[in-house]
Protein backbone atom coordinates (compact mmCIF):
# COMPACT_ATOMS: atom_id res chain seq x y z
CA UNK A 1 0.00 0.00 0.00
CA UNK A 2 1.36 3.40 -0.82
CA UNK A 3 2.19 5.68 1.98
CA UNK A 4 -0.34 8.94 1.66
CA UNK A 5 1.16 12.73 0.66
CA UNK A 6 0.90 15.00 3.92
CA UNK A 7 2.13 18.84 3.12
CA UNK A 8 5.34 19.31 4.92
CA UNK A 9 3.56 22.88 6.44
CA UNK A 10 0.07 22.81 6.76
CA UNK A 11 -2.25 25.63 4.51
CA UNK A 12 0.67 26.59 2.36
CA UNK A 13 0.25 24.57 -0.75
CA UNK A 14 -2.10 22.10 -2.43
CA UNK A 15 -1.49 19.38 -4.98
CA UNK A 16 -5.00 18.63 -5.38
CA UNK A 17 -6.17 19.92 -8.56
CA UNK A 18 -2.82 20.80 -9.47
CA UNK A 19 0.10 22.21 -7.30
CA UNK A 20 -1.04 25.57 -6.45
CA UNK A 21 0.56 28.04 -3.63
CA UNK A 22 -2.09 29.00 -0.86
CA UNK A 23 -1.76 32.66 0.10
CA UNK A 24 -4.01 35.78 1.19
CA UNK A 25 -5.47 38.51 -0.36
CA UNK A 26 -6.91 41.81 1.12
CA UNK A 27 -9.75 42.43 -0.48
CA UNK A 28 -10.18 46.19 0.10
CA UNK A 29 -6.21 46.64 -1.44
CA UNK A 30 -5.53 43.64 -3.48
CA UNK A 31 -2.21 43.24 -2.25
CA UNK A 32 -1.15 39.23 -1.81
CA UNK A 33 0.60 37.56 0.73
CA UNK A 34 3.20 34.44 0.75
CA UNK A 35 3.09 32.68 3.80
CA UNK A 36 -0.48 34.03 4.53
CA UNK A 37 1.41 33.88 8.13
CA UNK A 38 -1.68 36.55 9.82
CA UNK A 39 -4.82 37.31 9.55
CA UNK A 40 -4.89 40.90 8.64
CA UNK A 41 -2.92 43.19 5.88
CA UNK A 42 0.26 44.59 5.93
CA UNK A 43 0.35 47.21 3.88
CA UNK A 44 0.25 50.37 6.15
CA UNK A 45 -1.94 52.27 4.16
CA UNK A 46 -4.82 49.53 4.05
CA UNK A 47 -4.21 47.57 7.43
CA UNK A 48 -7.71 45.80 6.67
CA UNK A 49 -8.75 43.38 9.65
CA UNK A 50 -9.42 39.99 7.10
CA UNK A 51 -7.85 38.65 4.34
CA UNK A 52 -9.16 36.09 1.85
CA UNK A 53 -7.67 32.78 1.27
CA UNK A 54 -6.82 32.01 -2.08
CA UNK A 55 -4.70 30.23 -4.59
CA UNK A 56 -1.70 32.05 -6.12
CA UNK A 57 -0.62 31.74 -10.11
CA UNK A 58 1.51 28.45 -10.84
CA UNK A 59 4.03 30.69 -13.21
CA UNK A 60 6.24 33.14 -12.74
CA UNK A 61 9.63 34.45 -13.86
CA UNK A 62 13.10 33.26 -12.74
CA UNK A 63 14.72 36.15 -10.93
CA UNK A 64 17.64 33.93 -8.93
CA UNK A 65 19.00 30.63 -8.41
CA UNK A 66 21.24 28.98 -6.43
CA UNK A 67 22.17 25.25 -5.26
CA UNK A 68 22.86 23.80 -1.55
CA UNK A 69 25.81 21.63 -2.32
CA UNK A 70 25.78 20.61 1.31
CA UNK A 71 23.48 18.94 3.69
CA UNK A 72 21.77 21.98 5.75
CA UNK A 73 21.47 21.97 9.15
CA UNK A 74 18.25 19.97 11.09
CA UNK A 75 15.18 20.92 10.99
CA UNK A 76 15.94 20.76 7.41
CA UNK A 77 15.37 16.84 7.08
CA UNK A 78 18.61 15.94 5.07
CA UNK A 79 18.68 12.56 3.80
CA UNK A 80 21.63 9.68 3.64
CA UNK A 81 23.66 9.77 1.32
CA UNK A 82 23.13 13.93 0.95
CA UNK A 83 22.25 14.93 -2.73
CA UNK A 84 22.78 18.32 -3.54
CA UNK A 85 19.81 20.28 -5.01
CA UNK A 86 18.66 23.67 -6.89
CA UNK A 87 17.01 26.65 -5.01
CA UNK A 88 15.29 29.10 -7.43
CA UNK A 89 13.65 33.22 -6.58
CA UNK A 90 10.70 33.05 -8.80
CA UNK A 91 8.58 36.85 -8.79
CA UNK A 92 4.53 35.17 -9.44
CA UNK A 93 3.32 37.07 -12.57
CA UNK A 94 -0.03 38.11 -11.08
CA UNK A 95 1.02 38.71 -7.74
CA UNK A 96 4.20 40.51 -8.84
CA UNK A 97 6.22 38.90 -5.11
CA UNK A 98 9.28 36.43 -4.99
CA UNK A 99 8.82 33.27 -4.21
CA UNK A 100 11.06 30.77 -2.81
CA UNK A 101 11.33 27.14 -3.50
CA UNK A 102 13.50 24.03 -4.11
CA UNK A 103 14.04 23.09 -7.60
CA UNK A 104 12.53 20.29 -8.98
CA UNK A 105 14.39 17.22 -9.09
CA UNK A 106 16.17 15.92 -12.24
CA UNK A 107 16.50 19.60 -13.10
CA UNK A 108 20.37 20.81 -13.96
CA UNK A 109 20.74 24.48 -11.83
CA UNK A 110 23.80 25.14 -14.31
CA UNK A 111 21.50 25.07 -17.33
CA UNK A 112 18.96 28.10 -15.50
CA UNK A 113 18.84 31.23 -16.63
CA UNK A 114 17.21 34.58 -14.92
CA UNK A 115 14.15 35.33 -17.17
CA UNK A 116 13.21 32.44 -17.69
CA UNK A 117 9.27 30.84 -17.23
CA UNK A 118 9.36 28.65 -14.48
CA UNK A 119 6.09 26.55 -13.06
CA UNK A 120 4.97 25.24 -9.34
CA UNK A 121 5.19 21.78 -8.82
CA UNK A 122 4.54 19.60 -5.47
CA UNK A 123 7.17 17.20 -4.75
CA UNK A 124 8.57 14.59 -2.35
CA UNK A 125 10.51 16.35 0.71
CA UNK A 126 11.07 13.29 2.71
CA UNK A 127 9.57 10.06 3.69
CA UNK A 128 8.72 9.18 7.36
CA UNK A 129 7.14 5.64 8.42
CA UNK A 130 3.70 7.02 8.04
CA UNK A 131 3.42 9.70 4.85
CA UNK A 132 5.57 11.22 2.40
CA UNK A 133 6.17 14.51 2.91
CA UNK A 134 5.63 16.98 -0.12
CA UNK A 135 6.78 20.30 -0.71
CA UNK A 136 6.81 22.94 -3.77
CA UNK A 137 8.88 23.38 -6.08
CA UNK A 138 9.72 25.14 -9.07
CA UNK A 139 10.85 23.81 -12.76
CA UNK A 140 11.40 25.23 -15.88
CA UNK A 141 8.11 25.67 -18.37
CA UNK A 142 8.90 22.99 -20.65
CA UNK B 1 15.14 65.59 14.74
CA UNK B 2 18.71 66.20 15.09
CA UNK B 3 20.12 65.73 18.50
CA UNK B 4 23.26 66.93 20.44
CA UNK B 5 26.55 65.65 19.35
CA UNK B 6 27.93 62.18 20.85
CA UNK B 7 31.80 61.42 20.41
CA UNK B 8 33.82 58.17 20.70
CA UNK B 9 36.48 58.99 22.90
CA UNK B 10 37.40 54.98 23.00
CA UNK B 11 37.28 51.74 20.78
CA UNK B 12 38.45 48.45 21.79
CA UNK B 13 38.07 44.71 20.71
CA UNK B 14 38.34 41.35 21.65
CA UNK B 15 40.64 39.74 18.43
CA UNK B 16 38.07 37.53 16.67
CA UNK B 17 39.10 33.63 16.33
CA UNK B 18 37.24 30.33 17.45
CA UNK B 19 37.92 29.28 20.93
CA UNK B 20 34.65 28.13 22.23
CA UNK B 21 35.11 30.17 25.52
CA UNK B 22 31.81 32.34 27.32
CA UNK B 23 31.35 35.35 25.11
CA UNK B 24 31.73 37.48 28.40
CA UNK B 25 34.84 36.97 29.10
CA UNK B 26 35.33 38.36 25.43
CA UNK B 27 33.07 41.30 25.81
CA UNK B 28 34.62 42.23 29.31
CA UNK B 29 38.01 42.46 27.49
CA UNK B 30 36.88 44.52 24.84
CA UNK B 31 35.08 46.62 27.24
CA UNK B 32 37.97 47.58 29.45
CA UNK B 33 40.18 47.74 26.12
CA UNK B 34 37.48 50.45 25.45
CA UNK B 35 37.52 52.14 28.62
CA UNK B 36 41.01 51.92 28.68
CA UNK B 37 41.47 53.75 25.07
CA UNK B 38 39.33 56.61 26.61
CA UNK B 39 41.35 56.89 29.90
CA UNK B 40 38.09 56.18 31.69
CA UNK B 41 37.21 53.66 33.99
CA UNK B 42 34.23 51.67 34.23
CA UNK B 43 33.30 53.72 37.65
CA UNK B 44 32.42 56.56 34.79
CA UNK B 45 30.55 54.90 32.68
CA UNK B 46 26.52 55.67 33.31
CA UNK B 47 24.53 53.34 31.22
CA UNK B 48 25.86 50.22 29.24
CA UNK B 49 24.21 49.27 25.94
CA UNK B 50 24.68 45.87 24.83
CA UNK B 51 24.18 43.19 21.91
CA UNK B 52 22.47 39.94 22.53
CA UNK B 53 23.74 36.97 21.09
CA UNK B 54 21.01 34.21 20.52
CA UNK B 55 23.23 31.38 21.09
CA UNK B 56 24.99 31.51 24.53
CA UNK B 57 21.64 30.54 26.69
CA UNK B 58 19.61 33.57 28.90
CA UNK B 59 22.65 35.84 29.42
CA UNK B 60 22.94 36.29 26.19
CA UNK B 61 19.17 37.69 26.02
CA UNK B 62 19.89 40.19 29.13
CA UNK B 63 23.74 41.43 27.68
CA UNK B 64 23.18 44.86 29.03
CA UNK B 65 23.01 43.07 32.86
CA UNK B 66 25.24 40.69 31.65
CA UNK B 67 28.20 42.65 30.71
CA UNK B 68 27.11 45.25 33.71
CA UNK B 69 27.61 42.09 36.81
CA UNK B 70 30.58 41.10 34.59
CA UNK B 71 32.09 44.45 35.04
CA UNK B 72 30.59 44.77 39.01
CA UNK B 73 27.60 45.87 39.89
CA UNK B 74 27.41 49.72 40.22
CA UNK B 75 23.76 50.12 39.75
CA UNK B 76 23.92 51.37 36.22
CA UNK B 77 20.74 51.23 33.87
CA UNK B 78 21.34 49.29 30.79
CA UNK B 79 19.99 47.92 27.35
CA UNK B 80 20.03 44.57 25.87
CA UNK B 81 19.51 44.68 22.33
CA UNK B 82 18.96 42.21 19.29
CA UNK B 83 18.54 43.24 15.77
CA UNK B 84 20.44 40.43 14.15
CA UNK B 85 23.84 41.73 12.33
CA UNK B 86 22.51 45.22 13.14
CA UNK B 87 22.11 44.34 16.92
CA UNK B 88 25.96 46.86 17.38
CA UNK B 89 24.30 49.98 15.60
CA UNK B 90 21.05 49.69 17.45
CA UNK B 91 23.04 49.24 20.80
CA UNK B 92 25.57 52.43 19.83
CA UNK B 93 21.69 53.91 18.87
CA UNK B 94 20.63 53.63 22.64
CA UNK B 95 23.93 54.44 24.04
CA UNK B 96 23.31 57.79 22.14
CA UNK B 97 20.40 58.25 22.38
CA UNK B 98 20.73 58.05 26.57
CA UNK B 99 23.66 60.81 25.96
CA UNK B 100 21.56 62.72 23.96
CA UNK B 101 18.59 62.67 26.16
CA UNK B 102 20.82 63.99 29.39
CA UNK B 103 20.59 61.21 31.04
CA UNK B 104 24.34 60.48 31.50
CA UNK B 105 27.79 61.78 30.15
CA UNK B 106 29.55 58.58 29.31
CA UNK B 107 27.99 55.63 28.05
CA UNK B 108 29.19 51.91 27.15
CA UNK B 109 28.49 50.15 24.37
CA UNK B 110 29.66 45.88 24.13
CA UNK B 111 28.84 43.21 21.67
CA UNK B 112 30.32 39.35 22.28
CA UNK B 113 29.12 36.13 20.58
CA UNK B 114 30.53 32.89 20.77
CA UNK B 115 29.66 30.66 17.70
CA UNK B 116 28.65 27.58 16.71
CA UNK B 117 31.09 25.84 14.28
CA UNK B 118 29.48 25.47 10.76
CA UNK B 119 25.60 26.32 8.96
CA UNK B 120 23.59 28.84 11.77
CA UNK B 121 20.79 27.30 12.03
CA UNK B 122 17.43 28.28 13.57
CA UNK B 123 16.78 27.92 17.34
CA UNK B 124 15.49 24.36 18.62
CA UNK B 125 12.10 23.43 19.02
CA UNK B 126 9.45 23.42 16.21
CA UNK B 127 7.98 26.56 15.16
CA UNK B 128 6.06 26.23 11.50
CA UNK B 129 4.59 29.81 11.97
CA UNK B 130 8.64 31.64 12.68
CA UNK B 131 9.94 32.42 8.92
CA UNK B 132 13.55 31.38 10.07
CA UNK B 133 12.41 27.88 11.36
CA UNK B 134 10.00 27.54 8.51
CA UNK B 135 12.80 27.94 5.74
CA UNK B 136 15.56 26.03 7.36
CA UNK B 137 12.75 22.93 7.30
CA UNK B 138 11.07 23.24 4.20
CA UNK B 139 14.08 24.58 1.48
CA UNK B 140 17.20 24.32 3.67
CA UNK B 141 17.78 27.75 2.72
CA UNK B 142 21.03 28.51 5.06
CA UNK B 143 22.37 31.69 5.28
CA UNK B 144 24.76 30.88 2.13
CA UNK B 145 22.11 29.74 0.00
CA UNK B 146 20.26 33.29 0.22
CA UNK B 147 23.77 34.53 -0.69
CA UNK B 148 24.41 32.56 -3.69
CA UNK B 149 21.17 33.86 -5.30
CA UNK B 150 22.00 37.09 -4.81
CA UNK B 151 24.93 36.35 -6.17
CA UNK B 152 24.15 34.57 -9.14
CA UNK B 153 21.79 37.63 -9.67
CA UNK B 154 24.77 40.07 -10.30
CA UNK B 155 25.94 37.50 -12.49
CA UNK B 156 22.79 37.24 -14.46
CA UNK B 157 22.04 40.92 -14.30
CA UNK B 158 25.02 42.47 -14.88
CA UNK B 159 27.53 39.63 -16.22
CA UNK B 160 29.91 40.10 -13.35
CA UNK B 161 32.01 36.66 -13.07
CA UNK B 162 32.81 34.16 -10.24
CA UNK B 163 36.86 35.49 -11.05
CA UNK B 164 35.04 39.82 -9.64
CA UNK B 165 34.14 37.82 -6.66
CA UNK B 166 37.56 36.39 -6.27
CA UNK B 167 39.02 39.72 -6.63
CA UNK B 168 36.83 41.14 -3.43
CA UNK B 169 38.13 38.21 -1.60
CA UNK B 170 41.65 39.30 -2.61
CA UNK B 171 42.09 43.15 -1.76
CA UNK B 172 40.56 42.17 1.13
CA UNK B 173 42.71 39.45 2.48
CA UNK B 174 45.65 42.19 1.79
CA UNK B 175 44.24 44.67 3.46
CA UNK B 176 43.37 42.71 6.82
CA UNK B 177 47.23 40.85 6.60
CA UNK B 178 48.58 43.60 9.53
CA UNK B 179 45.27 43.84 11.36
CA UNK B 180 45.83 42.43 15.02
CA UNK B 181 42.05 41.69 15.97
CA UNK B 182 41.37 39.61 12.22
CA UNK B 183 40.84 35.74 12.80
CA UNK B 184 42.37 35.26 9.19
CA UNK B 185 45.62 36.96 8.56
CA UNK B 186 46.20 35.09 4.95
CA UNK B 187 46.98 36.11 1.73
CA UNK B 188 44.54 34.44 -1.19
CA UNK B 189 45.17 34.08 -4.63
CA UNK B 190 42.95 33.56 -7.37
CA UNK B 191 44.05 29.83 -7.66
CA UNK B 192 43.34 29.00 -4.14
CA UNK B 193 40.30 30.97 -4.18
CA UNK B 194 39.45 28.56 -7.26
CA UNK B 195 40.44 25.44 -5.59
CA UNK B 196 38.30 26.25 -3.12
CA UNK B 197 34.73 23.96 -2.89
CA UNK B 198 31.23 25.46 -4.24
CA UNK B 199 29.10 26.05 -1.34
CA UNK B 200 26.36 27.41 -2.80
CA UNK B 201 26.81 28.15 -6.53
CA UNK B 202 28.16 30.18 -7.69
CA UNK B 203 30.55 30.74 -4.43
CA UNK B 204 33.13 28.84 -2.98
CA UNK B 205 33.65 28.47 0.32
CA UNK B 206 36.32 31.14 0.79
CA UNK B 207 33.56 33.74 -1.01
CA UNK B 208 31.67 33.28 2.58
CA UNK B 209 32.41 34.78 5.74
CA UNK B 210 32.67 32.50 8.47
CA UNK B 211 31.38 32.55 12.32
CA UNK B 212 33.52 33.54 14.80
CA UNK B 213 33.95 34.29 18.30
CA UNK B 214 34.42 38.04 19.33
CA UNK B 215 33.89 41.18 20.88
CA UNK B 216 34.01 45.09 20.43
CA UNK B 217 32.91 48.16 22.74
CA UNK B 218 33.32 51.52 22.42
CA UNK B 219 33.04 54.56 24.66
CA UNK B 220 30.29 57.31 23.74
CA UNK B 221 30.47 60.72 25.47
CA UNK B 222 28.37 63.85 25.06
CA UNK B 223 30.47 67.12 23.37
CA UNK B 224 30.73 68.60 26.80
CA UNK B 225 32.06 65.84 28.64
CA UNK B 226 34.20 64.80 25.69
CA UNK B 227 35.02 69.29 25.91
CA UNK B 228 37.52 68.85 29.10
CA UNK B 229 39.24 65.86 28.07
CA UNK B 230 43.11 66.09 27.58
CA UNK B 231 43.08 63.96 24.30
CA UNK B 232 40.59 65.79 22.05
CA UNK B 233 42.52 64.96 18.80
CA UNK B 234 41.79 62.26 19.15
CA UNK B 235 38.02 62.35 19.82
CA UNK B 236 35.65 61.08 16.61
CA UNK B 237 32.05 62.35 16.14
CA UNK B 238 29.01 59.96 15.80
CA UNK B 239 27.53 61.95 12.47
CA UNK B 240 24.93 59.49 11.78
CA UNK B 241 23.04 56.28 13.12
CA UNK B 242 20.69 54.54 10.72
CA UNK B 243 18.84 51.69 11.89
CA UNK B 244 15.75 52.26 9.40
CA UNK B 245 13.74 48.81 8.42
CA UNK B 246 11.74 48.52 5.07
CA UNK B 247 9.40 50.14 3.43
CA UNK B 248 6.33 48.52 1.87
CA UNK B 249 6.04 46.96 -0.14
CA UNK B 250 9.82 45.23 0.41
CA UNK B 251 10.01 43.29 -3.13
CA UNK B 252 13.44 42.15 -2.48
CA UNK B 253 13.86 38.55 -1.13
CA UNK B 254 15.68 39.17 2.62
CA UNK B 255 16.77 36.48 5.07
CA UNK B 256 14.87 35.06 6.30
CA UNK B 257 11.93 35.28 4.36
CA UNK B 258 10.30 32.91 1.50
CA UNK B 259 8.04 35.66 0.08
CA UNK B 260 8.62 39.19 -0.73
CA UNK B 261 5.72 41.78 -0.77
CA UNK B 262 3.59 41.77 -3.23
CA UNK B 263 3.97 44.99 -5.19
CA UNK B 264 0.03 44.45 -6.28
CA UNK B 265 -1.91 47.68 -6.36
CA UNK B 266 1.07 50.16 -4.44
CA UNK B 267 3.80 52.33 -5.67
CA UNK B 268 6.50 50.84 -4.89
CA UNK B 269 8.81 52.72 -2.33
CA UNK B 270 12.04 55.09 -4.18
CA UNK B 271 14.45 53.31 -3.16
CA UNK B 272 15.42 49.54 -2.29
CA UNK B 273 15.55 49.08 1.84
CA UNK B 274 19.48 48.24 1.28
CA UNK B 275 19.74 51.92 -0.31
CA UNK B 276 17.21 53.43 1.90
CA UNK B 277 19.31 52.39 5.26
CA UNK B 278 22.52 54.42 3.54
CA UNK B 279 20.34 57.27 2.59
CA UNK B 280 18.81 57.62 6.17
CA UNK B 281 22.11 58.06 7.07
CA UNK B 282 23.43 60.06 4.66
CA UNK B 283 20.68 62.71 5.20
CA UNK B 284 21.07 62.75 8.79
CA UNK B 285 25.04 63.47 8.72
CA UNK B 286 24.43 66.32 5.73
CA UNK B 287 27.59 64.57 3.76
CA UNK B 288 27.24 61.93 0.51
CA UNK B 289 28.91 59.61 -0.81
CA UNK B 290 31.71 61.64 -2.20
CA UNK B 291 32.65 62.65 1.41
CA UNK B 292 34.09 59.64 1.79
CA UNK B 293 37.53 58.52 2.95
CA UNK B 294 36.21 54.72 3.57
CA UNK B 295 34.05 52.22 4.26
CA UNK B 296 33.40 49.32 6.37
CA UNK B 297 30.48 47.71 4.40
CA UNK B 298 29.44 43.79 5.29
CA UNK B 299 30.75 41.53 2.97
CA UNK B 300 28.77 38.21 4.32
CA UNK B 301 29.92 37.24 1.02
CA UNK B 302 32.41 38.56 -1.52
CA UNK B 303 29.82 39.43 -4.17
CA UNK B 304 27.35 40.99 -1.53
CA UNK B 305 30.60 43.58 -1.20
CA UNK B 306 29.90 44.67 -4.70
CA UNK B 307 26.02 45.19 -3.93
CA UNK B 308 26.88 47.84 -1.22
CA UNK B 309 29.13 49.43 -3.32
CA UNK B 310 25.65 50.23 -5.25
CA UNK B 311 23.84 50.77 -1.95
CA UNK B 312 26.08 53.63 -0.33
CA UNK B 313 26.29 55.42 -3.76
CA UNK B 314 29.80 54.71 -4.73
CA UNK B 315 28.82 53.88 -8.18
CA UNK B 316 25.36 53.37 -10.16
CA UNK B 317 23.32 50.31 -10.34
CA UNK B 318 25.65 46.90 -12.17
CA UNK B 319 29.12 49.30 -11.84
CA UNK B 320 30.55 47.69 -9.11
CA UNK B 321 33.30 45.15 -10.77
CA UNK B 322 34.34 48.12 -12.66
CA UNK B 323 35.13 50.23 -9.90
CA UNK B 324 36.07 47.18 -8.03
CA UNK B 325 38.86 47.04 -10.83
CA UNK B 326 39.67 50.35 -10.71
CA UNK B 327 41.43 50.25 -7.83
CA UNK B 328 39.26 52.75 -6.46
CA UNK B 329 38.11 50.97 -3.39
CA UNK B 330 41.63 49.10 -2.47
CA UNK B 331 43.75 50.79 -0.02
CA UNK B 332 45.64 53.39 -1.69
CA UNK B 333 42.28 53.84 -3.73
CA UNK B 334 40.02 57.10 -3.90
CA UNK B 335 37.95 55.20 -1.26
CA UNK B 336 38.88 51.91 0.37
CA UNK B 337 36.47 49.87 1.28
CA UNK B 338 37.04 47.03 4.23
CA UNK B 339 40.65 48.25 4.79
CA UNK B 340 39.91 46.20 8.38
CA UNK B 341 39.93 43.45 6.09
CA UNK B 342 35.90 42.78 6.37
CA UNK B 343 34.12 39.61 7.33
CA UNK B 344 36.41 38.32 4.66
CA UNK B 345 39.01 38.38 7.74
CA UNK B 346 37.25 38.75 10.34
CA UNK B 347 34.64 36.16 10.19
CA UNK B 348 30.99 37.45 11.94
CA UNK B 349 30.30 37.54 15.53
CA UNK B 350 27.07 38.70 15.14
CA UNK B 351 26.27 41.30 18.10
CA UNK B 352 29.71 42.71 18.09
CA UNK B 353 30.12 42.65 14.00
CA UNK B 354 28.36 46.70 13.47
CA UNK B 355 30.05 47.85 16.87
CA UNK B 356 33.59 45.99 15.39
CA UNK B 357 32.85 48.03 11.91
CA UNK B 358 33.04 51.35 14.18
CA UNK B 359 36.10 51.03 16.25
CA UNK B 360 37.89 50.38 12.43
CA UNK B 361 36.09 54.38 11.62
CA UNK B 362 37.42 55.35 15.07
CA UNK B 363 41.00 54.06 14.46
CA UNK B 364 40.98 55.14 10.58
CA UNK B 365 39.60 58.65 11.46
CA UNK B 366 42.34 59.35 14.28
CA UNK B 367 45.33 58.29 12.18
CA UNK B 368 46.04 54.58 14.11
CA UNK B 369 45.11 51.95 11.85
CA UNK B 370 48.83 51.39 11.05
CA UNK B 371 49.58 49.70 8.12
CA UNK B 372 46.35 49.40 6.80
CA UNK B 373 45.71 53.58 7.47
CA UNK B 374 43.37 55.19 5.21
CA UNK B 375 45.53 58.46 4.15
CA UNK B 376 43.73 61.69 5.63
CA UNK B 377 40.56 60.38 6.46
CA UNK B 378 38.08 62.92 7.38
CA UNK B 379 34.78 60.98 6.62
CA UNK B 380 33.97 57.03 7.60
CA UNK B 381 30.85 54.83 6.55
CA UNK B 382 29.64 51.58 7.81
CA UNK B 383 27.01 49.81 6.91
CA UNK B 384 25.40 46.38 7.71
CA UNK B 385 21.77 44.60 7.52
CA UNK B 386 20.55 42.32 10.42
CA UNK B 387 17.72 39.66 8.93
CA UNK B 388 13.98 40.23 9.73
CA UNK B 389 14.26 43.90 8.35
CA UNK B 390 16.99 45.34 10.43
CA UNK B 391 19.10 48.19 8.57
CA UNK B 392 22.34 49.77 10.30
CA UNK B 393 24.61 52.68 8.81
CA UNK B 394 26.89 54.48 11.00
CA UNK B 395 28.62 57.64 9.98
CA UNK B 396 31.32 59.25 11.61
CA UNK B 397 33.42 62.29 11.34
CA UNK B 398 36.72 63.74 12.35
Amino acid sequence: MSKPHVPVVEGYFTEEGGAKLLGGRCAQCGAFFFPKQYSFCRNPACGAPDLADVELSTRGTLWSFTDNRYAPPPPYPATEPFEPYGVAAVELDVEKMVVLGQVARGVDVSGLHAGQAMELVVEPLYESDEAVHTVWKWRPVA
Amino acid sequence: MSGSEVVILGAGMHPWGKWGRNFVEYGVVAARTALADAGLEWTDVGFLAAGNTMRNGYPGYVSGSTFAQALGWRGVRVSSSFAACASGAVAIDQARAQIQAGRCDVALVVGADTAPKGFFGPLPGVRPEDPDWLRFHILGATNPTYFGLYARRRMEAYGATAKDFSAVKVKNSRHGLTNPNARYRKEFGYDEIEASPVVADPLRLVDICATSDGAASLVLASAEFAATRADRDRHVRIAAISTVTPQYPNTYLDMPDIGTDSAVGVALPGRTFRDSIAAAAYEEAGVGPSDLSLAEVYDLSTALELDWYENIGLCGEGEAEALLHSGATTLGGTVPVNPSGGLACFGEAIPAQAIAQVCELTWQLRGEAGERQVDGARVGLSINQGLFGHGSCVITTK
